[in-house]
């Protein structure tokens, strides 16, 4: 066996004509050759091994930079931001000296191959970055998509993912608090699993991913680098699926939630001492990433000796260190004199720590192995100046078509009976029905601040428990919205969260979104693409909460079939008591039900269209924000002055799941009226936005309608909690046990 | 004066902050204790929180009941200290063979967190005197592991004993043998269990429940009378 000369920065100098594997480890001609320009010679192995996990779409956003601009551009004015875009995560001001953190991330790909450990390194994944912004992370949410529920696929999908976000964050006790399962056969190939985290800091807490001051050790701490995950970001997260290819499971990272736990555990006490300088996660392109990003945020260059790099394989060659993707590493930059002590801690916590380098005065990252410099690059052009791709994009042929098949025209039920039926049938489709199997694998009471969970219409955590301030968050995205119009669709899924945040009486501050669509290379969802920011970077700036941060998936896509464009937004809300929050549940018979806004006839892309008719065409509902913002007011100033005892946002579904949802949860039934100029139809399942329904304790009754006539909001009374049915008064009445039944049989039925 | 309770913290514990807290609501002083460490720091009292210390590798438990802390806790458990385990320290005690035992995985292969309903079997416990025999209360559960089993004549004893501290009301949520919950040894210093009590201390968080406020103020009283 003949062994390869090290391929050093000489070594390169001197053979410019070797061929390098560019476009096996996913690099275009033209990228490549950016490099040898960039390098005025041909890169060492290594050198490419980081370039093209650097300059993949996942880690490079180079389709979707250009669009992604207007969340900078067209930010509102807020005080509450700390740190924007761009940091591994943003940072919100919550008030009281504390700050915090949250973001969503996508780790689809890798959830499809290998649905346990794909979903658990993504918890992993996006814990490790508000770890790295100096906080302790509280709470994860899982907003979640896949294939249709009775395929047999999904069987194999869901399950393993659920296992998988359960196995890493149970272990790394962290409460689930929210998040979405929606199925839709378009995600049959590419399911979209979604994971997003909080933290919680003070605000002289805050961490930045920089290297800094000459002398400066760079220490790498956590696992060992084995050869799992080597090119995931490249290989997996940036083509689309083809069948033809050989198993790409090799590319998906294995977790170790334990060492994680190690790893948060001993972060936070080297914060609490202050002995980090800069610090990063290493994630998606590991070491590649880490370094480069490091240093070119930083003020001088690095050097680094990677024989230094604890390893698990001892064969594995520097290229494959540089890309490997082994969960559970951080990296951090510190004082020399701090060095010590900070190795102290990790070793009190069991946790493997390593000098690997050091900050230079120059402005070269330089990377040796076996005493040869095999990388000597200007940093910058690897994290931040990598190729920007302007995409061809065009309105779809056939979304006039689409948007012409209108649903408002689609059969209604014409008889009381048959109006019951579709309410039940609704009640238990997949995507409507009670998703108590698949959260009860989640801890939710872990840290002991826990106050609202899902099936709320946000999740709650307390964050001071002297004061009582707290923080909420709610994900929320609809595929077929967005499918039928992605700039409305976008903002809707805005408007939803943002609704469900103030629905629990939280004050809408920031945004993180999680945008998922099919190939960029396809025009038609290149424009989707472009749509959707659009709309939501203009909502963002009419409500005025900031995008903090995010994540893009692309290439979710199976052939020609790209799933729905799927933009996925979380909303984070500050609230000052959360004694003061508001449930779901029905509390207390007697209480009167109010319908807060405007019900139009809006059936496109309705549940109602999906379930009874499997139907997608026409408009999405719609989109009014400064109804939204009304709304949202409404809410908070009637939860902090205890005017309304339980509260539910309408969104898909309609009225009548909201009602069914909080007469199962309190355990109480509901009297319905259909308000004059409605139609039960239309009462029932009209998806219209910037409505929520309220329970109103009589002695309150008074008060709440003059505040909502003062404020311009439209409130109609519709009925009562009241007894153990939900009778619709002259249509029909169904037991709760029936509609329970219903509710929560469904999915144990098709999943366990 | 107050009693001093500690909560060991082992590597992958993750409980042990709220069980600390739940001890300072019941106004006794929480003291944290760590799993390299023998010394006690003179407590009154024990705690071995919930979690998946060592990652629950090997077994639950497992790893930990070698841990130094480990080697005095049974030391003075088996002289009287008071012990309570709960979840993974329920593991733990039973893998140290303080009480007999073992926890096998639920019997539906998932993970559950549920609001759970439990009957306290045994008031005479050291952790269970504010409560009354036959009293049914709410208690999360939250574990992978929590399927009781022993063989017959170790069933058969603790029944006959009163040892069985705590059973499943109306759902069995693991496949435990005869619905055991948590169980205590012969002196009633040392008990076990999965359901976690340090989650219902308060009305605001978790299930909005405090059934399980007086464990801890029924080994403050039992420390402070003594």
């Amino acid at each position: 066996m003949s062994r390869t000369p090290l391929d050093t920065v000489e070594n390169a100098a001197a053979t410019p004509d070797v061929e390098l594997p560019w476009a096996e480890l996913g690099m275009k001609k033209d990228e490549y050759e950016r490099v040898v320009e960039i390098l005025g010679r041909r890169p060492t192995g290594a050198e490419l091994a980081m370039y093209s996990v650097m300059w993949s779409e996942h880690c490079s956003y180079k389709s979707s930079k250009v669009h992604l601009r207007q969340f900078g551009e067209k930010a509102p004015q807020s005080d509450a931001l700390l740190v924007g875009i761009g940091e591994n995560a943003g940072v919100v001001d919550v008030g009281q000296g504390y700050a915090v953190t949250f973001k969503v991330e996508s780790h689809n790909h890798p959830s499809y191959v290998e649905p346990y450990q794909g979903a658990a390194t993504g918890v992993g994944g996006i814990v490790r970055d508000i770890i790295a912004m100096g906080a302790r992370p509280v709470a994860v949410v899982d907003p979640l998509r896949f294939g249709a529920a009775d395929h047999p696929d999904t069987k194999r999908v869901l399950p393993g993912v659920v296992a998988g976000i359960g196995g890493y964050g149970n272990c790394l006790g962290l409460p689930n608090i929210g998040g979405e399962v929606v199925f839709d056969s378009c995600y049959q190939g590419n399911p979209l699993v979604n994971a997003g985290a909080i933290g919680v800091m003070r605000h002289e807490d805050i961490h930045l991913a920089k290297a800094s001051g000459t002398g400066n050790k760079v220490i790498l701490y956590g696992a060992r680098t084995g050869g799992d995950g080597i090119g995931g970001a490249s290989i997996l997260a940036s083509e689309t699926f083809d069948d033809a290819k050989p198993s790409k499971r090799p590319a998906v990272q294995v977790g170790d939630p334990f060492q994680e736990k190690l790893l948060i555990e001993c972060t936070l006490e080297a914060f609490k001492e202050k002995l980090v300088v800069g610090i990063q996660d290493l994630g998606a392109a590991g070491l590649s990433c880490a370094t480069s990003e490091l240093a070119s945020n930083g003020s001088g260059g690095m050097r680094v000796t990677l024989d230094d790099v604890p390893l698990r394989d001892s064969t594995l060659s520097p290229e494959e260190i540089l890309m490997s993707e082994s969960q559970e590493r951080m990296c951090a930059v510190v004082e020399p004199e701090k060095v010590d002590r900070f190795l102290e801690i990790c070793e009190k916590w069991d946790v493997i720590a390593t000098v690997i380098g050091e900050v230079t005065d120059g402005d070269r990252l330089e990377i040796y192995w076996h005493g040869g410099k095999i990388v000597d690059v200007d940093p910058r052009t690897v994290a931040h100046e990598g190729p920007v791709y302007e995409r061809p994009y065009a309105r779809p042929s056939w979304q006039d078509e689409l948007q012409a098949d209108d649903a408002n025209k689609l059969p209604r039920p014409e008889t009381s009976d048959q109006l019951k039926d579709q309410v039940l049938k609704l009640v238990a489709s997949p995507n409507q029905a009670s998703k108590k199997w698949i959260t009860s694998q989640y801890d939710h009471f872990v840290q002991g601040n826990t106050v609202l969970a899902q099936p709320e219409d946000s999740g709650m955590i307390r964050i001071d428990e002297e004061t009582g301030l707290g923080v909420a968050i709610a994900t929320d995205g609809n595929g077929r919205y967005a499918k039928l119009d992605p700039y409305a669709g976008a903002q809707l899924a805005l408007a939803e969260a943002y609704r469900n945040v103030a629905t629990t009486g939280a004050k809408p501050l920031a945004v993180s979104d999680c945008l998922n669509f099919g190939s960029p290379e396809d025009p038609a969802v290149m424009w989707q693409f472009a749509e959707a920011i659009r709309g939501l970077a203009d909502a963002c700036q009419q409500l005025g909460t900031p995008v903090t941060g995010g994540n893009v998936s692309l290439y979710n896509q199976t052939g020609e079939a790209a799933i729905h464009p799927t933009p996925v937004v979380a909303v984070l809300g500050v609230i000052d008591d959360v004694a003061r929050r508001t449930p779901v549940a029905f509390q207390e018979d007697g209480q009167l039900l109010y319908l807060l806004g405007d019900t139009h006839e809006e059936f496109g892309g309705s549940a109602w269209s999906q379930v009874v008719h499997d139907h997608l065409g026409g408009l999405p509902p719609q989109v009014d924000l400064e109804r939204e913002r009304l709304l949202a007011e409404i809410l908070i100033s009637a939860s902090r002055d205890g005017m309304i005892d339980s509260a539910h946002d309408l969104s898909d579904g309609g009225l009548i799941q909201a009602v069914v949802e909080s007469a199962l949860l309190g355990g109480k039934g509901a009297r319905l009226i259909v308000p004059d100029g409605l139609d039960a139809f239309t009462f029932l399942f009209s998806e219209s936005a910037g409505r929520a329904v309220v329970a109103v304790p009589r002695s309150e009754e008074l008060r709440f309608n003059d505040m909502c006539g003062a404020r311009g909001l439209p409130v109609t009374r519709i009925g009562v909690v009241d007894g153990d049915t939900v009778d619709v008064q002259g249509e029909f009445a169904l037991p709760l046990d029936e509609l329970r039944t219903a509710h929560e049989g469904t999915i144990p039925a098709l999943l366990a | 004066m107050t009693a001093r309770i500690g909560v060991v913290t082992f590597p992958g514990s993750l409980d042990d902050r709220d069980t600390q807290r739940a001890i300072k609501l019941a106004g006794a002083e929480p003291v944290a204790l760590w799993h390299k460490d023998k010394d006690l720091k003179q407590v009154d009292a024990v705690v071995l929180p919930g979690g998946f210390s060592y990652g629950d590798y090997l077994r639950a438990g497992a790893i930990s009941r070698f841990s130094p802390v480990m080697e005095t806790v049974i030391e003075q458990a088996k002289s009287g200290m008071p012990v309570l385990g709960i979840c993974n320290g329920f593991q733990i005690l039973t893998e140290a063979h303080l009480l007999p035992g073992a926890m096998l995985g639920n019997n539906h292969l998932h993970f559950i967190c549920r609001d759970q309903k439990l009957r306290v079997e045994n008031a005479d416990t050291a952790w269970t005197t504010d409560y009354e025999a036959g009293q049914e209360i709410h208690i999360p559960l939250k574990n992978m592991d929590g399927r009781y089993v022993a063989d017959e004549h170790t069933l058969d004893m603790l029944e006959a004993e009163g040892r069985v501290a705590f059973r499943y009301v109306d759902f069995n949520p693991n496949g435990s043998l005869r619905d055991i919950a948590g169980i205590t040894n012969e002196a009633g210093n040392v008990v076990g269990l999965m359901p976690h009590p340090e989650h219902a201390v308060e009305p605001l968080v978790g299930t909005g429940r405090t059934d399980g406020l007086p464990f801890f103020t029924s080994i403050l009283k039992k420390l402070v009378n003594a």
